[in-house]
C-alpha cells in the first residue's frame, strides 16, 4: 500500500501577517452516542487517554485527545497510523451501548495558523468571539470558516489548528492566506 | 468666490501641500483637507449637474448628508462613481471628475431641461411615457437613462481587496462626537467591553467648531483627555473612518471601515466590513442641519450654515467674501461669528422669526456690526453657476422684493434634525418635538429584541438634546441605562461630564420661505437636490391624491437618491403636511433602512472573489484529471471531469470513445463525489424502511440494493445503492448533490419526529475515494493487481466485500450504473490517487481509459437507468418513471406513501417515462416538448410530453432519449413531433427506455 498523502502536501504561506501551513494527516474518529452516559464516556476516555472535555472544549495533547462536537458527538484524535487500531479498540468497548464510531481521518485536512495576528486572521473568517479572554487554549469551536464548515482550537497562544473537509482544503488554504495578506492587521486583540 | 484663508484650519497641515486634479484641472490642497474643502479652496463652486434638470450645483454640506457634490473618483481598477467630496479625504494624485453633464460641466446640453422644468413635474415620466407601451423599453428609457444619471458604472475589475471582521462587545457606541465619547467613557468604567465607531478621521464631532466648554475647559481639551483615557483601557476598541451602517435584529450591527481610501498606496484591504454582535447599541450619531426652502436655494454658493463654519474653522476655507445668513434659529449666528472672526463680511442675517426680544446671539451679532433683519426672508437667490446676491422679502408675505443684497455665498439654517436612522432600523419609533420642529427618538418605544428588552439607546444630539450640557447628561444617562439593561453597574463615583450652556431663543418652524411664496418661487425652491424635487412637486403630488408619505415619496422620488433624503425628508414631509392641511406627526416619516450611508458592494462580498469566490470541492484525483485533459463539469460544489480529451479529439468524439471503450475494454470513473452515509443502530432498519420506498431492513448482510427516496410530498428526491454492513449498520449511497441534503434530511427526521429511535448517522463521503472499474476487462485488471477474490462466485452482482487489492485495503461493491461488469472500489482518500494510478497502470494492456460524467450519462441512458435531476425535477414521483417495483407493498408506511394516494398523484393522466428514438437517428434537443392536437387557453399548442435526457449513443450509432409522455407506455411505436428551438421539428418514436442489453446479462458475469 502506498503512503497516505494529505490534501495539499503540507502547503505553506508565509508572507502575510500569520503563517498558514497544512499539517500532516491526523487520526480522527467521530463518535456519536450519548456522551453523558458512563459507557460512552468511559470508552472514549480509556481509548483516547484524555479526560472528558466540557461542552465547547477539548482535551488534546499532541496527536491524541478528545473534542466536544455536539451534545451527542465527540471527536477522538490519535496518530494517523493508529486510527484503524484505535477505532477497533473503541468499537470493542462499545459493543453493549448504542453508539457509532467511524474513522474520518481521510475526510479531513488540518491547518495551522500561527503568529501574533492569528486571532485576527481567524476573526476575519469565523463568527466566533476570539478576544483573548473569550477564546482560550482548551476551548474548541465547531463553526464556519468563510463559506465552509470548520472546527478549531488553540494548542497554544497565537496558534490555531483548523480542521475542515478534505475536498475544500485548497479553498481553506487560499481563504486563510487571503485573510493573512500583508498589511491587513486589524489591531484589536 | 470661495478661497483659502490665511489663517485657521484646525484639521489641515499647511506644511504639506497635496496635488490633485478635478476635471483634468490641476489643483492644490493640504494634508487633512477633504476633497470638498480643497475644491472650495480652489474656487470650484460648481461641482456637478443635477439629476433631472442638469442645473448647476455646488457643495451644500460638509458631511455624509451632501446631496450634490458627487464625483467619479480614480480610473480603471480604482474607479469609483458617486463618491461624495465631503467624505473623501484628499490625497496626493487624486483625480476626480464631475458627473451627469455633457459635453462639459460648464457647458451642458442637458441643461435645456431646466427651461423645460415646468413640463417635467412630479410623475412626468409615469404620465408621459406610459403609451404606447413598447416605446418605453426601446425609445424612451435609453434616452432618459442617457440624460438622467449619476456616476458611470465601473468597467474594469476592481484592483482592491476587501474583508470582513467579526467583533463582539457589550456596548457598541456609534459616533465619536462628545456624546459618543462620554457614553463610551461611562460605559467603559463599568468594565464592559466597548467598541466606538467614528465615521470620520477625527474624534469629537462638531463640538470643537461650535465651541463650548466641558468640565471648565475648552471642549478640545476634554476630547483629548477622554480619548487618552479610553485608549488606555483594555476593554475599549476605538475605530475611526468606520461608519455604523446598519442595526439589525439581535443587536447585529454592520460597520464599514475605510482603510486605504485616504492613502491608496497603502497595502492591504481597501474596506473592512465589521460584523458586530453587541449586547446593546448606543447611537450617538448627532444631528443634521436642514436647508430652508426658498427660490434658488440650489445655486452654487448656497450652503448649510454649519457647513460654512466647518469649512472656515476646520479647513481655513471661506465659501465667499460676503455671506448672507438666513435662519430660523440661533445656531446659525455661530456661522456669522466664525466668518467675522475670520475677517469676512456678513452683510446681513435674515432671521425669519419675530421675537419679542433679542436673544443673546442677536445682541452679539449687532455688537459685531452685523445687520440683523428679523422677520425677513430670501425671496430668491440671484446667480446661475454661482450666487451673486439675494433679494430680500418679509417672511410673512408672498415674496415682494424689499431690497437686494450683493453677496457670493448664502448660509442657511432651518433647524436641526437628530440622525435617527440607526435607532429606526430595527423599529425604534419617533416622536415629534414641537420646540425643535424635528422628529426625535421616542424613549418609550425603543427597538426591542427577542426577549422584549430594549437594545438600542440614543445619546446626545441623536436624542434631540442640542445643548452641550444636556447632550453630555443624556450620553451619561444612556450609558447608565444601557449598563442596567445588561445587568452591569456604573462605579459609584462615576459622574457625568459637565458641559456649558448657551441661552437661546426658541427656533420657529419655517417650511417655505416666504411663507406665502408664489408658484413661480415654489418651482425654484428645492427640497431634494439630488433628485430635483421642488416644493411645487410635493404640492402637486398632494393635489393628485398621494396622501401617504410613502406614496408621495415614490411619486416625486423625494428622498430616493443616494443620500436617501438626509437633507430633504423632514422638509418634504412638512411640505406634504401643509399641502394636506395635516399636522406633521400625522403624516409621519418614510422608513429608515440600512445602510445609513452607501457602503461598497465589494465590502459586502468581503474576501469572496477570484480563487476564493466560492469553495470548489476537489477529489484526491483532481490534479490527475486536470493533467489528463479533463473538461470540468460543476456538480454541486464539486468539479467532476465531464470528459477527458486526448490529443486533438473533439469533446463529442472523446465522449464516444470513452463510452465504447467502457463497453469493449475497461473504463475508470472517479465516483468519489457520490454520498456515503453510515446509518447505525437497533432501529436503523426501521428508519431506512421509512426513508426508502422499498424495503431495506430485509437486505442481507453482504448484499446491495438500489433504493428510491421520496420526500413527504411523494416526490423523488434521491436514489442510490444501499449496502448492509452488519446486523445494525447500513451504508447508503446518495447522489453527488444529495450527500449533504440527504444527511440533513435524515437528521431532521431523527431529531424532530423519531427522536426516540436509536439511530446514528455519519457522513463519510470524503473518507473514501471510490472508483468504478467498468467493462469486460474489469475483473482481469483487479485479478492482475492481486488480492481478494473478485470472481462471480466469491463476489456476485449486487454484493460487496472487504479485502485488499494490489495492497490497498478496500471495500468492493459489485454494482453497475453502466450495464457492464463493474466494481465500485472504495479506498481511504489519502491513498486514493495511488490506487487510481495503480489501476491505470495495470489496465494499460487491457485498454483502460478513464471516462467522465458525460460518458456515464450515455452509458446509463443506453441502459434506461434514470438520473435524479434529469428524469426528476422535484415534481416527479416513482410511478411516473415506472418504478412501481420499488414501492413496497409490504410496508405499512414510508415517506411519500400517503402522498402517492392523493388524487393528482394517482391520476392515470400523469406523464410517464418512455424511450424515444428519432426516426432519422438525429439527437433530440434536450428539454424539447412533444406537441399534440389543438391549443390551450393561451393559444399555445397543447403539449403531451417532454424530453428529459437525450444523447448520441455511440454504441447504437443513433440518437437516444428518454422522456415523460402522456399515456406514454400505452403508445409504444407511436411517432411524436418535437419542435426544436432551432426551427426544425423532430420526429421520434416511443420505444422501451432500455436500449441496450435488455436482459442485463452483461453486468451479471
Amino acid at each position: 500500500m502506498s503512503d497516505p498523502v494529505s490534501a495539499l502536501k503540507n502547503a505553506a504561506y508565509a508572507s502575510g501577517i500569520s503563517t498558514i501551513t497544512e499539517l500532516d494527516l491526523k487520526g480522527m474518529i467521530t463518535l456519536r452516542g450519548d456522551i453523558n452516559s458512563r459507557g460512552v464516556q468511559k470508552a472514549a476516555v480509556d481509548v483516547s487517554g484524555a479526560k472528558m472535555p466540557a461542552p465547547r472544549h477539548c482535551v488534546i495533547d499532541g496527536d491524541a485527545g478528545l473534542a466536544w462536537m455536539s451534545p451527542d458527538e465527540l471527536l477522538l484524535m490519535c496518530p494517523y497510523a493508529q486510527a484503524n487500531a484505535t477505532l477497533a479498540e473503541l468499537t470493542g468497548k462499545l459493543t453493549k451501548v448504542h453508539a457509532l464510531a467511524v474513522n474520518v481521518s481521510d475526510a479531513r485536512a488540518v491547518f495551522e495558523v500561527r503568529g501574533p495576528h492569528a486571532r485576527e486572521v481567524m476573526a476575519k473568517l469565523s463568527p466566533v468571539d476570539l478576544a483573548p479572554d473569550q477564546f482560550k487554549t482548551g476551548m474548541f469551536r465547531r463553526t464556519r470558516l468563510a463559506q465552509v464548515p470548520a472546527a478549531f482550537w488553540m494548542p497554544e497562544e497565537d496558534v490555531f489548528n483548523v480542521v475542515c473537509f478534505r475536498s475544500v482544503a485548497q479553498y481553506v488554504f487560499d481563504v486563510l492566506s487571503v485573510a493573512a495578506q500583508p498589511e491587513s492587521e486589524v489591531g484589536v486583540f | 468666490m470661495s478661497t483659502r484663508l490665511a489663517t485657521g484650519g484646525r484639521l489641515i497641515n499647511k506644511s504639506n501641500t497635496v496635488k490633485f486634479r478635478f476635471n483634468g484641472k490641476h489643483m492644490r490642497g493640504y494634508e487633512g483637507d477633504t476633497l470638498a474643502s480643497a475644491l472650495l479652496a480652489n474656487d470650484q463652486m460648481l461641482v456637478g449637474r443635477s439629476f433631472k434638470y442638469h442645473r448647476p450645483r455646488g457643495i451644500v454640506a460638509a458631511g455624509p448628508e451632501e446631496p450634490n457634490a458627487l464625483v467619479n473618483l480614480g480610473s480603471e481598477g480604482k474607479f469609483e462613481p458617486n463618491a461624495r467630496v465631503t467624505t473623501t479625504e484628499l490625497f496626493d494624485g487624486l483625480r476626480a471628475e464631475s458627473q451627469n453633464h455633457w459635453p462639459s460641466l460648464e457647458f451642458d446640453v442637458g441643461a435645456i431641461n431646466k427651461h423645460l422644468s415646468r413640463f417635467l413635474p412630479a410623475g412626468f415620466y409615469y404620465k408621459m411615457f406610459i403609451h404606447p407601451r413598447p416605446l418605453w423599453k426601446h425609445v424612451y428609457e435609453p434616452i432618459i437613462r442617457h440624460s438622467a444619471g449619476l456616476g458611470r458604472a465601473p468597467k474594469a475589475r476592481d484592483e482592491d481587496t476587501y474583508e470582513h471582521f467579526y467583533a463582539f462587545c457589550d456596548i457598541l457606541v456609534v459616533g465619536g462626537g462628545v456624546a459618543g465619547l462620554e457614553a463610551a467613557r461611562a460605559a467603559a468604567l463599568s468594565g464592559a467591553r466597548v467598541i466606538v465607531l467614528e465615521q470620520t478621521a477625527h474624534w469629537g464631532g462638531r463640538t470643537p467648531v461650535d465651541c463650548g466648554e466641558i468640565d471648565g475647559s475648552p471642549a478640545q481639551t476634554w476630547i483629548d483627555a477622554t480619548l487618552a483615557q479610553l485608549e488606555g483601557m483594555e476593554n475599549v476598541t476605538l475605530r475611526t473612518r468606520t461608519m455604523g451602517a446598519g442595526v439589525y435584529d439581535h443587536c447585529y450591527v454592520l460597520g464599514s471601515e475605510q482603510l486605504t481610501d485616504h492613502d491608496p498606496d497603502k497595502g492591504g484591504p481597501r474596506h473592512r466590513l465589521w460584523r458586530i454582535r453587541a449586547g446593546h447599541v448606543i447611537t450617538a450619531t448627532g444631528a443634521i442641519e436642514r436647508p430652508l426652502s426658498f427660490a434658488g436655494n440650489d445655486i452654487p454658493g448656497v450652503m448649510l450654515a454649519a457647513a460654512v463654519r466647518d469649512y472656515v474653522v476646520n479647513f481655513g476655507v471661506s465659501a465667499g467674501d460676503r455671506t448672507v445668513i438666513v435662519t430660523n434659529n440661533d445656531d446659525a449666528y455661530l456661522t456669522a461669528f466664525a466668518l467675522k472672526h475670520a475677517g469676512l463680511d456678513v452683510p446681513a442675517i435674515l432671521d425669519a422669526r419675530d421675537l419679542e426680544q433679542d436673544s443673546d446671539v442677536m445682541a452679539q451679532a449687532r455688537a459685531l456690526g452685523i445687520r440683523v433683519m428679523m422677520g425677513h426672508a430670501i425671496s430668491s437667490v440671484k446667480g446661475g453657476k454661482r450666487v451673486t446676491g439675494v433679494t430680500v422679502c418679509a417672511q410673512a408675505g408672498e415674496g415682494a422684493v424689499l431690497e437686494e443684497i450683493d453677496c457670493d455665498a448664502v448660509a442657511m439654517s432651518g433647524g436641526w434634525s437628530p440622525v435617527v436612522h440607526l435607532w429606526s432600523h430595527c423599529g425604534g419609533k419617533l416622536t415629534w418635538d414641537e420646540a425643535n420642529a424635528c422628529f426625535s427618538p421616542d424613549p418609550d418605544r425603543p427597538p426591542k429584541g427577542a426577549d422584549g428588552g430594549q437594545f438600542v439607546s440614543t445619546a446626545g444630539a441623536a436624542s434631540g438634546t442640542f445643548q452641550l450640557d444636556d447632550a453630555l447628561n443624556d450620553a451619561f444617562a444612556a450609558a447608565d441605562g444601557t449598563l442596567r439593561c445588561l445587568g452591569m453597574r456604573l462605579p459609584r463615583e462615576a459622574k457625568a461630564s459637565k458641559g456649558s450652556r448657551r441661552t437661546e431663543a426658541p427656533m420657529a418652524p419655517v417650511w417655505l420661505m416666504p411663507q406665502g411664496a408664489s408658484v413661480k418661487l415654489r418651482e425654484k425652491a428645492w427640497l431634494d437636490y439630488q433628485n430635483d424635487v421642488k416644493v411645487s412637486d410635493v404640492r402637486l403630488a398632494a393635489q393628485e391624491g398621494f396622501v401617504s408619505v410613502e406614496h408621495a415619496k415614490r411619486y416625486t422620488t423625494l428622498g430616493m437618491a443616494t443620500d436617501q433624503g438626509k437633507l430633504s425628508n423632514i422638509n418634504g414631509l412638512a411640505t406634504l403636511a401643509n399641502a394636506l392641511g395635516e399636522a406633521i406627526p400625522n403624516v409621519g416619516t418614510t422608513t429608515f433602512r440600512p445602510p445609513y450611508h452607501p457602503i461598497s458592494m465589494a465590502s459586502i462580498g468581503g474576501e469572496a472573489r477570484d480563487a476564493v469566490f466560492q469553495p470548489i470541492r476537489r477529489t484526491p484525483m483532481h490534479d490527475w484529471h486536470e493533467a489528463n485533459g479533463a473538461e470540468w463539469e460543476p456538480v454541486g460544489q464539486w468539479r467532476r471531469p465531464y470528459v477527458y480529451r486526448r490529443g486533438g479529439e473533439s469533446t463529442h468524439d472523446a465522449v464516444s470513445s470513452e463510452v465504447k471503450n467502457a463497453r469493449e475494454n475497461m473504463g475508470l470513473l472517479d465516483a468519489s463525489t457520490l454520498g456515503k452515509l453510515i446509518v447505525k443502530g437497533p432501529d436503523a432498519g426501521q428508519f431506512l424502511d421509512m426513508l426508502y420506498t422499498n424495503m431495506m431492513s430485509t437486505l442481507a448482510i453482504g448484499k446491495c440494493r438500489y433504493g428510491l427516496m421520496c420526500n413527504d410530498n411523494g416526490f423523488l428526491i434521491d436514489d442510490g445503492v444501499v449496502a448492509r454492513i452488519d446486523e445494525d449498520t447500513w451504508l447508503c449511497h446518495t447522489t453527488t448533490g444529495g450527500a449533504e441534503s440527504i444527511h440533513a434530511h435524515m437528521e431532521e427526521w431523527l431529531q424532530t419526529e423519531w427522536w426516540d429511535w436509536k439511530v446514528y448517522v455519519v457522513n463519510v463521503t470524503e473518507q473514501y475515494v471510490q472508483i468504478a472499474v467498468v467493462g469486460p476487462n474489469a475483473r482481469k485488471a483487479l485479478e492482475k493487481l492481486g488480492g481478494m477474490d473478485v470472481s462471480k462466485e466469491a463476489l456476485g452482482f449486487m454484493e460487496w466485500a472487504d479485502g485488499e487489492i494490489g495492497g490497498f485495503k478496500c471495500r468492493v461493491y459489485r454494482i453497475s450504473f453502466s450495464g457492464e461488469l463493474s466494481y465500485e472500489i472504495a479506498v481511504d482518500a489519502s491513498v486514493g490517487l495511488a490506487f487510481w494510478e495503480a489501476l491505470m497502470a495495470v489496465g494499460k494492456d487491457l485498454g483502460v481509459r478513464p471516462y467522465g460524467t458525460e460518458a456515464l450519462h450515455v452509458l446509463r441512458a443506453e441502459k434506461g437507468f434514470i438520473m435524479i435531476g434529469d428524469e426528476t425535477d422535484g415534481t416527479v414521483i416513482p410511478q411516473d418513471l415506472n418504478l412501481h417495483w420499488a414501492l413496497s407493498k409490504k410496508k405499512e408506511d414510508y415517506l411519500g406513501k400517503r402522498a402517492h394516494l392523493r388524487s393528482h398523484m394517482a391520476d392515470p393522466n400523469r406523464w410517464k417515462l418512455v424511450g424515444l428514438e428519432t426516426v432519422d437517428g438525429a439527437v433530440l434537443p434536450d428539454g424539447a416538448y412533444a406537441v399534440g392536437t389543438g391549443k390551450n387557453d393561451n393559444g399555445q399548442r397543447n403539449m403531451i410530453g417532454r424530453v428529459t435526457s437525450s444523447y448520441y449513443s455511440p454504441t447504437l450509432d443513433k440518437g437516444i432519449a428518454m422522456g415523460l409522455v402522456h399515456n406514454g407506455p400505452d403508445r409504444m411505436g407511436e411517432v411524436l413531433e418535437f419542435p426544436g428551438t432551432d426551427g426544425k421539428t423532430y420526429s421520434a418514436r416511443i420505444v422501451d427506455p432500455v436500449f441496450y442489453d435488455k436482459e442485463g446479462e452483461k453486468q451479471n458475469v
